[in-house]
């Protein structure tokens, strides 16, 4: 079990440095003058100069990458242009945002869509399936920004209830209560798709489990109804579950992408779309390593949450 | 015994799964699952090979017919060495073919058994469209099967319907050598007994040679010339079929016999009859760790030693050689049962 | 909806509309149904119904598009990586891997940071981010079928390997890829729609869906008619796309269509149309008339029709069939056991001990299976609970029955597990199924069909996937224990040899019904039914050497279509115009009772 759990914290590794590489090679292919670029309309003759000093890039593609790399492992991801700060600060302010929102969207979409699947299939073809079935595939096609848009009007400009943009209130803000009303919105519209496909892929784990011969054997044990469904079925469906919820961060941190620049909430995502639109290279950089690193890691715990639960992954 | 011209000849054959190294150079675990297996059927003969699961006996299947390249040894077709055809694998389907486990899964569910029929004639023997209708319809003859068979799909038919399209495929490109691996175990008896004796049918009219393999020692019986007994990766016995069974030598097979149920030999509860009261308890199921051993760490000697009533410590130290007793009865085994 | 949708999309450039570029500065932001423009005027006074069915035309075509793309390469990829196998398979799945170790939208970011904002751009990032997922199903769904044994077939058959890929693999693949590609499709329009949302897809004046909300979005308070409606218009198509995607998933799943998703119910339904009457003759288990059906669809499969036996205590009844006989089925529905959807019971009654299990509610029925009445099933490793330790599972077991201190239960499922002889007990109860050998984990299912003394115990095929030594041993045991225990025994299996040794009584069972039945020895050494004594002498037995067998020609009757009177009548050579119709009945002859009207040893 140690050595199985070892294994898999060494085989992040390749794959961090992976991306690294994907990252760096991103950039050298964009065409023409790299520095003039990354640089866009801050192309002055003396910031390209600086540029191409700082990032060596009169040197071979190779070494190139590896002095990349080696700034990158001391925390130097470069200066921002566009905001003539250092990257990585910039980066670091903006991700702590983006965490609060997608965690807590992750924890509203990973309950939900758990409690909705296994609801939906425990009363398969009942009316409560029928009715929640059909909302979920409403969830799931409907588009989060827009989604956002509409919930915009109705909260924030018709009943006012709850504040439409922002972290915090510009004035007399910043306590946990005002953080958690700017809040609701944006989790909630975040987390609306990654609930639906986890909550179909529950439905669909838990009535393929129902139908394995373990549970006929706990049945003829004369085991309860109720222990048969929420601890036989739901943990041998869990295990075809847990990965998704793995893949569903994935989404719900890109998909901040979309609801940061609906709710003006101050994350990476709407930092990333500001980059890209100014052709702040280094900046996006950053924030894709960054935000593609905590992906990484976050799915490594699912790993090893899947080998506690599984133990035949093991061997 | 190595007779010039014996149909299929093994030599020393086996075959390591896994080995060689990882990227970062070390060593991966390995697992043989046939070694030093030597054998030669002659023509027209049947070879029966009978041994339980993880025996290696699909194993040694799939070398002969050229699925599996062996790790170790030569495999001999009528004389020629069967590395010869490297790259000329529609060669080797001339004179080998092979009859799967599974009847349904061996066929492809998106063709029509016309296609299925078909595909050995186009790609091995590159026949002419009309030269095709007249195979195929005396193949459908000879496994007694109707034409209008023909166009229905794989889900169509019954496994026993599905087995006689299987069998009917291997001989569509007239081989010489049948390797049947478990033809019947996945039929009812009723039907078993229909397959096996249109086999024995087909044997006859078409003077093929076969290799029979089979879990079911019963089966196994009834159609062969000449057994021989699997385990752990190799021969631990091997002899004519009435030898083999009537005065079995290695301790295994007269277990294997022992364990087999039979409808006239009823209510058994004692261990074979030239047994001491040990032997007869671990018979009986006392001997719970009846288990192959960890192919990953294969013991240096004999693999039934954990098993055997009759194991001394030579058994535990060194592996049984092959020994040759009267009329071609041979075992590997340090103190054969009399 | 979708083919309006598509309708309209397509006959967009002939349909009367104004122009969608036409800016028209005077008639800034109408709103909806005023004249001239139903759905009312974006900020430039362009007319939105003429832009959206425009926007929409370009919507589809990108989302398409861009899946088209993906699952061309991400299936080359996948079937490719899938039949080579070894090194290159890994390789290519690596690099897979890497791809998909960044989140989706943020690696479609950095591809149209790269090759900057566009709708081509935004169309090539979103395929190449769908690539991966594509690769890794097609793989999966390709190695399962290059593992089939009719791609051996086709290897032998001569074919090179890029005909298997042609002929043998893809068109087993094609319907995962087709599936994929619908339930994908939507994404990828919602991910195109959102990338131009940003600002980064389509440029201005162009204008697809997304770049049409996020132009509206600017003006949410003043005219929030401007985002809605290309909103609404997304969100359709994405609805009806995977409305549409859901049901290719289930014409083209053949489990979905066969209505196997169903989930099974606690007990098979039991619709009794007749019960019969009680009359107590003593026995333990009593069965009488059981008739269990299997509906699908318009079609009634009769598995079980009209089964009769008594099984007195600490006796063994051996059922003996081929496959599809109902030998099983009759074995399941004893407690209930049959999937339900499809299974019925309509008619019969099961007594144990006195009382009807088919009239039980149940909670009654929880309290008898598991208690008076085990089971011990075929195949111990898909049985057993593959994510709980085999003594977790025995104590629940027990505890479901007796509230006993945990450990004292746990105490009692180790003796268990001994007495079963289990090498080093304790530590099998920490193990988990998959740990176990075969031999193994079907002593646990004994062990596990023991914990709460029985008096009667249900096996199905239970040494059926063992190997022959394995068997014996298992064989052994199970007699040991019945008579130590003085437990009623109902062994189902397909092996003559098997109920020989083991059982008292056996009943021979053909399409649905018991045929013969009588003491083992005499039915074994003279059957009555012509269908037993064929049976008996199709089975091959050791020590007879070389020989041909007799076998019986014909198939069993499908159940859906059994004929009339005798079902063994078609393939009997000694039926009589008379076995073609009527109810034939069980005669009973002293012990042995047989359903044929002209017997084996009487006068034909």
């Amino acid at each position: 079990m140690h050595i199985y759990i070892l294994k898999r914290v060494l085989a992040v590794v390749p794959v961090l440095l992976g991306l690294t590489v994907i990252v760096f090679a991103i950039m050298a292919l964009i065409p023409g003058d790299p520095a003039t670029a990354i640089l866009g309309s801050y192309a002055t003759p003396e910031n390209v100069a600086r540029l191409n000093r700082d990032l060596g890039l009169d040197k071979p593609l190779v070494q190139q990458y590896f002095i990349w790399l080696e700034n990158l492992l001391h925390g130097d991801f470069g200066r921002s242009y566009s905001l003539n700060r250092p990257v990585l600060d910039e980066v670091w302010e903006r991700f702590s945002a983006t965490l609060i929102l997608a965690g807590a969207a992750l924890v509203l979409c990973t309950l939900w869509g758990l409690l909705i699947g296994i609801w939906t299939a425990a009363r398969q073809y009942g009316w409560t399936d029928r009715l929640l079935t059909f909302v979920v595939l409403i969830g799931i096609s409907v588009p989060s920004f827009w989604l956002g848009l509409l919930l915009i009007l109705l909260f924030a400009v018709e009943l006012r209830w709850l504040p439409a943009s922002g972290m915090f209130a510009i004035y007399g803000g910043g306590d946990l209560p005002d953080l958690l009303r700017h809040l609701i919105l944006p989790a909630l519209t975040l987390s609306v798709v990654a609930t639906g496909v986890i909550a179909r892929l529950t439905r669909a784990a838990m009535l393929e489990m129902l139908r394995q011969d373990f549970i006929r054997t706990a049945r003829a044990k004369g085991v309860s109804e109720r222990r048969v469904l929420y601890v036989h079925a739901f943990k041998a469906a869990l295990v075809s579950v847990m990965p998704v919820i793995g893949v569903q961060a994935g989404f719900v941190l890109g998909g901040a992408v979309y609801i940061e620049t609906v709710f003006q909430w101050p994350g990476v995502g709407r930092m990333l779309v500001q980059a890209i639109s100014t052709r702040d290279i280094l900046l996006v950089q950053g924030g894709v390593v960054v935000v593609s690193a905590c992906y990484v890691l976050f799915n490594l715990l699912v790993d090893l949450a899947q080998c506690w639960l599984d133990p035949r992954i093991q061997t | 015994m190595a007779d010039v011209t014996a149909a299929l000849i093994a030599r020393d054959l086996g075959k390591t799964f896994g080995g060689g190294r990882t990227l970062l150079g070390r060593r991966k675990p390995s697992v043989s699952a046939v070694r030093g297996v030597t054998f030669s059927v002659a023509p027209g003969e049947t070879l029966g090979i009978v041994g339980e699961s993880g025996c290696g006996k699909s194993t040694l299947a799939r070398m002969l017919v050229g699925l599996l390249p062996p790790t170790v040894g030569t495999i001999e077709i009528e004389g020629r060495d069967l590395s010869d055809y490297t790259g000329h694998p529609a060669a080797v389907g001339r004179l080998v073919q092979y009859v799967f486990q599974d009847p349904i899964s061996s066929l492809n569910p998106r063709k029509s058994i016309r296609q299925i029929l078909e595909a050995p004639l186009i790609h091995l023997l590159g026949m002419e469209p009309a030269g095709r209708k007249a195979r195929i319809a005396e193949l459908l003859d000879a496994v007694h099967l109707r034409h209008e068979f023909l166009d229905r799909y794989p889900h169509e038919l019954s496994g026993g319907q599905a087995q006689r399209i299987g069998i009917a495929r291997a001989l569509a490109a007239a081989p010489r050598i049948l390797i049947l691996d478990e033809p019947v175990s996945a039929l009812d008896v009723s039907v078993q007994a229909q397959v096996l004796n249109l086999l024995a049918d087909l044997r006859r009219a078409y003077d093929l040679t076969y290799l029979f393999i089979s879990h079911d020692l019963a089966v196994v019986e009834a159609v062969s010339d000449r057994i021989a007994v699997f385990y752990f990766g190799r021969i631990v016995e091997m002899g004519p079929a009435e030898e083999v069974f009537g005065v079995p030598r290695h301790p295994y097979t007269k277990l294997l016999e022992w364990s087999t149920p039979a409808i006239r030999r009823p209510r058994r509860r004692t261990a074979p009859e030239n047994c001491t009261d040990h032997e007869s308890a671990k018979f009986s199921g006392e001997a719970a760790a009846a288990e192959l051993p960890d192919p990953l760490c294969p013991p240096p000697g004999c693999a039934f030693a954990a098993r055997c009533a009759r194991a001394e410590d030579d058994c535990r130290a060194v592996m049984p050689t092959v020994t040759l007793l009267p009329s071609n009865h041979e075992v590997a085994c340090h103190h054969p049962l009399d | 909806m979708l083919l309006a949708v598509l309708g309209v999309a397509l006959l967009a450039p002939a349909l009367p509309l104004a122009h969608p570029d036409l800016t028209s500065p005077a008639d800034r932001l109408k709103p909806p149904f005023s004249d001239g423009a139903i759905l009312g005027t974006d900020h430039l006074g362009r007319d939105l119904l003429s832009r959206l069915v425009w926007g929409t035309r370009l919507s589809l075509a990108v989302g398409v598009t861009a899946a088209l793309l993906a699952a061309i390469v991400g299936s080359a990829i996948g079937i490719v990586a899938g039949y080579l196998g070894g090194r290159a398979d890994h390789l290519m799945m690596r690099g897979v891997d890497m791809l998909m170790a960044f989140p989706y939208i943020l690696l479609a970011l950095a591809i149209v940071a790269v090759l900057g904002p566009g709708l081509l751009n935004a169309l090539y990032a979103v395929a190449v981010v769908n690539i991966p997922f594509f690769a890794r199903n097609i793989r999966g769904a390709t190695v399962a079928i290059a593992h089939r044994e009719f791609v051996d077939a086709a290897r032998l058959t001569g074919m090179s390997g890029l005909r298997i890929i042609g002929s043998e693999i893809l068109p087993n693949v094609m319907p995962v890829i087709v599936i994929a590609m619908s339930t994908t499709v939507g994404w990828m329009i919602l991910e195109t729609a959102g990338l131009s949302f940003l600002g980064l897809g389509s440029q201005p004046p162009q204008a697809d869906l997304g770049s049409m909300l996020g132009e509206g979005r600017k003006l949410l308070i003043t005219a929030p008619h401007a985002s809605v409606v290309p909103g609404v218009m997304i969100f359709v198509i994405v609805m009806s796309v995977n409305l549409l995607g859901d049901g290719v998933r289930d014409a083209l799943d053949p489990r979905l269509r066969s209505g196997a998703l169903s989930r099974p119910a606690a007990a098979t339904r039991v619709e009794r149309t007749d019960t019969p009457e009680m009359k107590p003759t003593g026995a333990l288990l009593e069965v009488e008339g059981l008739r269990t059906e299997f509906q699908v669809g318009p079609r009634v499969y009769r598995a079980a029709g009209g089964v009769s036996f008594e099984v007195a205590a600490g006796e063994c009844l051996g059922i003996i069939g081929e496959s599809g006989s109902g030998k099983s089925v009759t074995a399941l529905s004893l407690l209930g056991l049959v999937a339900s959807p499809p299974g019925v019971i309509t008619a019969g009654a099961v007594r144990l001990n006195g009382r009807d299990t088919l009239s039980m509610t149940g909670e009654q029925l929880r309290r008898v299976r598991g208690g008076q009445a085990a089971c011990i099933f075929q195949d111990p490793l898909a049985t057993l609970h593959p994510l709980h330790t085999v003594g977790d599972q025995m104590v629940e077991a027990i505890r479901a029955h007796r509230p006993t201190p945990r450990r004292e239960a746990r105490e009692h499922a180790v003796s268990l597990l001994r007495k079963v002889r289990i090498p080093n007990p304790a530590a099998c109860a920490r193990s988990f199924p998959h740990e176990l050998s075969g031999g193994m984990r079907q002593r646990v299912g004994i062990a596990l069909a023991l914990v709460n003394d029985p008096d009667l115990i249900v096996a199905d095929e239970p040494t059926t996937a063992l190997d022959v030594t394995v068997q014996a041993q298992v064989l052994a045991l199970l007699d040991e224990l019945r008579r130590e225990r003085g437990l009623a025994l109902v062994f189902i299996t397909h092996d003559f040899g098997v109920v020989a040794q083991l059982c008292d009584r056996v009943a021979v069972m053909y399409a649905g019904r018991i045929v013969e039945t009588g003491a083992t020895q005499e039915v074994l050494a003279r059957p009555r039914h012509p269908y037993t004594r064929r049976l008996i002498a199709c089975v091959p037995e050791p020590g007879r050497g070389r020989r041909t067998l007799d076998a019986i020609p014909g198939l069993p009757p499908s159940l859906d279509a059994l004929p009339d009177g005798c079902a063994f009548a078609p393939r009997c050579d000694r039926a009589q115009a008379a076995c073609r119709g009527g109810e034939i009945a069980l005669r009973r002859d002293g012990a042995h009772s047989v359903r044929c009207l002209f017997p084996e040893g009487a006068a034909t």
